[in-house]
């Protein structure tokens, strides 16, 4: 069935577009991910114009995540109190974000900077997560192993400590802070919620447990989102409900199904198991910049 | 639909206009709904005329040509390893969509100076001014070839069928992704390669119900849009968390 979308101005698979919404749903409840970084290639792919399709996927998250995040919400696997740390970071960042956008824009070569920090993180992330899961695994398999205890780094000698119980972390704000900035300002930078950036910083810089990540992630995800949903609405008119609507409908219930996955796996599992979905994109998109693309010219609206 | 027959005379009669074009269409108007998956118009006529058939042969060209807009072409090279946009033309003026349709091979039916004269092929319709590569002609042939991958670009030759050198018609099938305008529609009577008559009429297309209303609130009210996006996102997400809630009791 095609449906015409009337802020995109083209005409898609409506079947198709819940089926990307719910694969990209069951990921982002199962890794605590929004998705965003798989879905917005998907979306240039299947035509949709892609200031639209960046626009649109940040709607979507928040719909995903909200719905991930009330199912972790039940199971107290939220950290609400490092969540609302992460999420004044993620603000500001994603403020400037929005303005580091623009001034790249200007200079006409945005999208080969988007592209490459795509490829940047996915790949240092990715392989990082590998290399860490892999190890992992390899020590729970050894019988008697004995379990590495957390160290203390500089980390944990700065100021403003606060204490996180649901984390069991007592630790300085300043380390949230600063990855809910960073994070904010890739995640306007690459149109995506940033999920997929935060998870791991979580796990490896702050030390958080692998379960309260993903809900509180999630939680963080959703403010952000609605941030950026509400700049890109009011600023460039690119949110198509059409187009977001069917996503969310399949982004929904996919999320549900993910979250009841991510469960029933072993921690290490989920974590190599995102590495590899990031490293499979980081691949894709690193092989379209290398490779001759088939059609050396391509096509911008209006003018400078 | 009749109603739209009318003998009117454009761009300035040549001086043997004893033949005239006698036009009708199949719909005046494209309306752009929520399951929109293009649309075919349907072009006939007649040629009318009190004089005796005049020498030469007889040619119908028709055109439907979308709102112009001004274009970016970018061409990519190798840089460091990877592919960038290096060069880009800008393209004063090209419709978003643009058909011709011809009753038979358009270089035998049309001089080369009356082409360009009416702006009558895809080559003569894509207008550049602006040029800051030497081979700006290869972005604009490009723009031609990635818009006639996507069916906005149609050259359609001998596909107005021409009976008696009288009576012809064509369809002209319009893609989903159309974007909103008047569109033109201009019909061309040529022999022995001169134009001897055009008629001229345009197919409004717009969007229409939902998506018009969607369309101008995420324009006129764009706080309002924003916050209704959001609702149904927290809506919908709170709606499928309860829905499993349930379904596990």
């Amino acid at each position: 069935m095609q449906i015409y979308l009337p802020i995109a101005e083209v005409s898609v698979n409506a079947f198709l577009l819940l089926g990307l919404g719910g694969i990209v749903g069951i990921l982002s409840g199962m890794f605590g991910v929004g998705g965003g970084f798989l879905m917005t290639p998907l979306l240039f792919f299947i035509g949709i114009p892609p200031a639209v399709a960046v626009a649109t996927e940040a709607n979507q998250i928040v719909a995903s995540s909200f719905s991930g995040v009330l199912a972790h919400l039940k199971r107290k696997t939220v950290d609400l109190r490092m969540g609302v740390v992460l999420l004044i970071g993620g603000l500001i960042g994603a403020a400037l974000g929005v303005i580091v956008f623009n001034y790249l824009r200007s200079l006409g070569q945005v999208d080969l900077l988007v592209k490459l920090c795509y490829v940047v993180f996915l790949g240092v992330i990715g392989a990082l997560m590998f290399i860490e899961s892999l190890n992992a695994i390899r020590k729970s398999r050894k019988p008697g192993a004995k379990i590495t205890r957390r160290k203390h780094n500089w980390i944990h000698n700065l100021p403003f400590k606060m204490k996180f119980r649901v984390s069991g972390l007592y630790i300085s704000v300043i380390p949230p802070l600063v990855v809910g900035v960073a994070v904010g300002i890739l995640a306007a930078i690459m149109g995506v919620g940033g999920g997929f950036i935060m998870v791991p910083a979580m796990i490896y810089l702050l030390g958080m447990p692998t379960k309260v990540v993903v809900g509180t992630s999630l939680f963080q995800i959703i403010f952000v989102t609605a941030f950026t949903t509400m700049l890109h609405a009011t600023t460039n008119y690119t949110v198509d409900i059409v187009l977001a609507v069917l996503l969310l409908v399949g982004g929904v219930i996919g999320a549900q199904i993910g979250t009841r996955i991510g469960v029933k796996m072993k921690a290490e599992q989920l974590r190599i198991l995102l590495a590899i979905m990031v490293l499979a994109v980081c691949f894709k998109l690193g092989l379209d910049l290398l490779i001759q693309p088939a059609e050396l010219y391509s096509l911008g609206a209006g003018g400078h | 639909m009749f109603r739209l027959l009318a003998l009117l005379t454009l761009l300035g009669t040549p001086a043997v206009a004893q033949e005239e074009i006698v036009l009708g269409l199949s719909q005046d108007e494209v309306a752009i709904t929520a399951t929109f998956e293009g649309s075919e118009i349907l072009v006939f006529g007649a040629v009318r005329r009190e004089a005796p058939l005049p020498d030469g042969d007889l040619g119908v060209i028709v055109t439907v040509a979308g709102p112009d807009m001004p274009t970016t072409v970018y061409r990519k090279e190798r840089r460091l390893g990877i592919w960038v946009n290096v060069d880009d033309v800008r393209i004063e003026s090209a419709p978003s969509f643009y058909a011709v349709a011809t009753s038979g091979p358009i270089k035998e039916i049309l001089r080369a100076s009356e082409d360009l004269r009416y702006r009558i092929s895809t080559r003569q319709a894509v207008r550049q001014v602006g040029t800051n590569v030497l081979d700006s002609r290869s972005f604009a042939r490009a723009l031609m070839r990635i818009r006639e991958s996507t069916s906005l670009y149609q050259t359609l030759e001998q596909s107005v069928d021409l009976s008696r050198d009288t009576l012809f018609n064509t369809s002209i099938t319009m893609p989903a992704n159309l974007t909103e305008g008047d569109y033109v529609a201009r019909i061309f009577l040529t022999r022995g390669g001169d134009v001897v008559d055009s008629y001229e009429t345009t197919i409004p297309v717009k969007k229409v119900g939902l998506e018009r209303w969607l369309y101008n609130l995420a324009h006129e009210n764009a706080m309002l849009y924003g916050l209704m996006s959001l609702a149904i996102a927290i809506a919908s997400g709170w709606l499928a968390s309860a829905a499993f809630g349930l379904l596990r009791r």
